[in-house]
């Protein structure tokens, strides 16, 4: 719905985005303040960098987070776009109302009932079977990925609903076996959703403090477990600094991200065209 | 694809319906129940499986042991079997003034913020509809770009705008409109916020996602048929994207009403809210008993919306 756009909606429009940006533009200045009294300017300097990279807690949490969200995202895709394939793809079967309800229920649910409630759920867990031993790497990635594939499986959801099933109806009236028009169609076509739910799950991960503070055991902190517990005591300008570095690197990865599925798009829409065409 | 050929294609689906259910009878055993069956049972046990544990440990008594909390079943010297329910717990928690005024601030302080967003939202989504579709893109990416980037460093950020000698706060001395720095940290407007910052996108994607599908053609029509803008605005544009309203408003609402991290670091201890005492009574008291109440208790305020919005997620995803 292209049209006008009245001199109120572009204010809003302004005023929105220089909401969201100018607290993230502060915080990536304050960074380079030689003070340590964060607000106090004391003029350009690196040494807050030069702090954070010599802090081996720093790169043990980031390696730990790093490794959470690598094994979190992969399962929590795989898990995910089977929930997906079975909500669009299965039509009714036997426990999907309740399926669907422990599908969408996380996206939603406060993080401190998440977290109390799986953190109950190992201890008693290890009381009855010994697992899981300690808390930490294991348990935070399997509560990761328990929220992870629900938004994993969303993403999926709407792309198979956008997909449409005239393809796959095509390959099975031509003869192709089921497991076949899976491998060779289904997924395929399903493969951008897959990366997309990939980098959400790995990016949640990377986000969560809540749940993964009531599942994490001691000495596993993770990056948020750590900023959170320098920040709970005030502003610290080597957080600013950690902080411009994560912002930095999110900014260029989700920007290259976008890039290669807008390529990608329009790739797929040139092919179409072109198919389109022959067929005349 | 333009949207004719779309909607050719949608047409001719239920031709097809015959083939499909065929095939979906023979793959109904075999790999079709694996594919339920793993995410089903990880949901299972990872999932629900948990509530029902909080659900007991909220009818235990609090002991000092590890874990902190009695059993509920015990077995008496001659085998007989007893069930302790101690719901203590509960009548404790709606006694107490304490979590009553808490509960009630945590659900008035989720549903300003669902306002505020509303109106924040709501033109950001509508602005971003009426541009050209590049322009459409950026912004959109631009409205996206922040819930990708870390939600604790969010809140963070303004830790340093509204301190006491905060950039706000020296900017308003700057301008000479204060004198002396005003309290903006650790209060509930900071909280407002917080709130607000976070959750601003989670409110203007349902929104933009419904806003997709208006149809420019009936607000010509309104016009041409002498509505004054407003009167388009209030009797067809709002209504058609109640869907979207609704979305987004739960999905602020919700997650903001269990909030931990942005009562604490930017109310502290002058803002009640629900999940910092939740966080607290679990960590700091090592009260599981109480702890599990208060989350039963909160889950069961918030059963309803998750419901509608389950509702509302469900027909948005098969919507085509």
């Amino acid at each position: 719905m292209y049209g006008r756009r009245s001199r109120f909606l572009t204010f809003m429009l302004g005023a929105g985005l220089a909401f969201l940006y100018v607290p993230m533009i502060m915080l990536v200045i304050y960074s380079f303040n030689y003070s340590k009294i964060v607000p106090v300017w004391g003029g350009w300097s690196l040494r807050w960098y030069e702090s954070l990279f010599k802090s081996e807690d720093v790169w043990n949490a980031v390696v730990l987070s790093l490794k959470i969200a690598v094994v979190n995202a992969t399962f929590a895709t795989l898990l995910g776009t089977l929930a997906g394939l079975a909500m669009v793809r299965f039509g009714k079967f036997r426990g999907r109302t309740l399926f669907g309800g422990m599908l969408v229920a996380p996206l939603v649910m406060p993080e401190v009932i998440t977290g109390l409630s799986l953190l109950v759920l190992f201890i008693t867990l290890k009381k009855l079977i010994g697992w899981p031993e300690d808390r930490g790497f294991t348990t935070i990635t399997i509560a990761h990925i328990t929220f992870s594939l629900a938004y994993v499986a969303v993403i999926i959801q709407s792309r198979l609903t956008g997909m449409g099933e005239t393809l796959e109806e095509a390959a099975l009236d031509l003869g192709a076996k089921p497991f076949r028009v899976l491998t060779d169609i289904t997924l395929p076509r399903l493969a951008p959703g897959m990366v997309a739910g990939w980098l959400l799950a790995f990016t949640l991960s990377l986000d969560d403090l809540v749940i993964a503070s009531f599942v994490t055991g001691p000495g596993a902190n993770t990056l948020p477990i750590l900023i959170f517990s320098r920040i709970r005591l005030g502003l610290r300008p080597d957080i600013n600094a950690l902080a411009t570095i994560i912002i930095l690197v999110v900014a260029t990865g989700v920007a290259i991200a976008a890039f290669i599925m807008y390529r990608q798009q329009k790739q797929f829409q040139r092919d179409m065209q072109i198919a389109f065409q022959e067929e005349k | 694809m333009t949207d004719r050929s779309v909607s050719a294609a949608v047409d001719v689906a239920p031709h097809h319906a015959s083939a499909l259910s065929r095939l979906m009878r023979r793959m109904q055993s075999g790999w079709r129940s694996i594919v339920v069956f793993i995410p089903y049972v990880w949901l299972l046990l990872f999932f629900l499986l948990p509530f029902f544990i909080v659900a007991k440990i909220s009818v235990a008594q609090l002991v000092i042991a590890s874990p902190p909390f009695t059993d509920m079943i015990k077995w008496t010297d001659d085998g007989v079997m007893s069930i302790r329910l101690a719901f203590d717990n509960f009548a404790y928690i709606f006694e107490d003034d304490l979590y009553v005024k808490t509960y009630i601030n945590s659900l008035k302080i989720s549903s300003i913020s669902t306002i505020l967003c509303l109106l924040i939202g709501y033109p950001i989504a509508y602005g971003i509809i009426r541009s050209g579709p590049v322009t459409r893109k950026l912004l959109l990416f631009a409205i996206i770009l922040p819930f990708w980037t870390s939600f604790l460093l969010r809140v963070y950020a303004w830790m340093g705008l509204l301190a006491d000698q905060g950039n706000i706060n020296n900017l308003l001395i700057w301008l000479g409109l204060i004198d002396e720095p005003i309290r903006l940290m650790y209060s509930e407007f900071a909280v407002y916020v917080g709130i607000v910052y976070t959750y601003l996108p989670f409110m203007i994607l349902p929104l933009y996602a419904n806003m997709e599908k208006l149809d420019a053609t009936l607000n010509e029509a309104a016009a041409d048929l002498g509505s004054r803008p407003t009167n388009t605005f209030l009797k067809i544009t709002l209504p058609l994207t109640m869907p979207g309203i609704i979305a987004g408003s739960l999905l602020v609402f919700i997650p903001a009403t269990g909030e931990y991290v942005i009562p604490d670091l930017l109310g502290g201890g002058n803002v009640l809210m629900i999940g910092r005492l939740l966080f607290n009574e679990f960590h700091q008291n090592v009260d599981w008993p109480t702890a599990s109440a208060v989350a039963i208790v909160l889950l069961f305020l918030l059963v309803l919306p998750m419901i509608i919005y389950q509702y509302y997620q469900a027909k948005a995803t098969e919507e085509p």
